[in-house]
């Protein structure tokens, strides 16, 4: 949905390099075209990734992303950011791809996650100092990958949006369509539930019984 | 304010959003509160360690391998749509 700008977006927003690449894409521009897919390729596949947590699927879901924003790239009005739009697209493939793999669930964005399993935190623990310096890179990767993949799609795309990609809380409810206190809350649950779950591997060791 | 208090105002505090007057009353919690403070401190680091680990690289070879791809269906919907010159 087209979110009404105050002048000062729309100016920032004009000024924007990514505006002059899509231009020329609109214009039958397809090296303007590769340059957009150069700069933006790897946030795809990294959001595509975390949604359905499948590498193959992430791949798909990246020349999908990109092939669907150069067949509707005229229906891209300008009023987000051409990043924003593409993200945009992405979470609805990779939404497609997951319900897809598992015709029985049905996954959306808007799925009221039941759960309250970890949004109350019960880990006071400190952590060890520098607690990922413990473990090796596999070990470490093996732990987040983990980790992640625990959580509802719908809280670690947010999680992923927000705070891995960077976007604001405002462009990633323009990406996900979602209002701006629905994703302050789905964001706040995933990152105590990533906390609790993280803390098991990085509490400072008590020697008590572990849980 | 208590521990459920400081909680719903903890993604604002993250962001820095939260107005002066309400940021002192959640550092002062903080500052009495021990569980609120290792949340907090624990949480950041979450974030930061999610943030630092470059968990889902694209190799370059795949990447090629993709824009050749995309490409090459960009091209043959451009020669659908336009007429033969
Ligand atoms: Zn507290």
């Amino acid at each position: 949905m087209a979110t009404i700008l105050t002048p000062e977006e729309k100016e920032a927003n004009a000024l924007h390099p990514d505006l002059l690449l899509v231009e020329k894409v609109k214009a039958g521009d397809l090296s303007a075209f590769e340059q957009l897919m150069r700069q933006y390729d790897r946030q795809i596949f990294r959001i595509a990734l975390h949604i359905t947590q499948n590498r193959e699927d992430a791949e798909d879901i990246v020349q999908d992303t990109f092939f669907k924003a150069f067949q509707k790239v005229h229906q891209f009005q300008g009023n987000s950011k051409f990043y924003t739009w593409l993200v945009r697209i992405a979470v609805n493939e990779s939404l497609m791809r997951l319900r897809k793999r598992r015709s029985q669930k049905t996954v959306s964005m808007d799925d009221e996650i039941q759960t309250e399993e970890g949004s109350i935190p019960r880990d006071f623990a400190d952590w060890m100092p520098n607690p990922e310096q413990n473990y090796n890179q596999a070990e470490l990767a093996d732990i987040l990958r983990k980790t992640i993949k625990g959580l509802p799609p719908g809280f670690r795309t947010v999680f992923a949006l927000r705070d891995i990609d960077g976007l604001s809380t405002e462009e990633t409810a323009q990406a996900l369509g979602l209002s701006v206190p629905a994703v302050k809350s789905r964001l706040l649950r995933a990152r105590l539930q990533l906390r609790e779950r993280l803390s098991r591997y990085f509490r400072v060791p008590t020697g008590e019984h572990a849980s | 304010m208590n521990c459920t208090e400081f909680l719903a105002n903890l993604t604002d505090y993250f962001d820095a959003k939260t107005a002066t007057a309400l940021r002192t009353e959640l550092e002062q919690h903080m500052a009495g509160c021990s569980h609120c403070h290792v949340t907090v401190d624990t949480t950041r680091q979450t974030i930061e360690v999610y943030r630092n680990d470059e968990l889902f690289e694209l190799p370059e070879s795949i990447r090629t391998q993709l824009h050749q791809a995309v490409l090459t269906k960009c091209e043959n919907l451009k020669r659908k749509k336009e007429p033969k010159s």
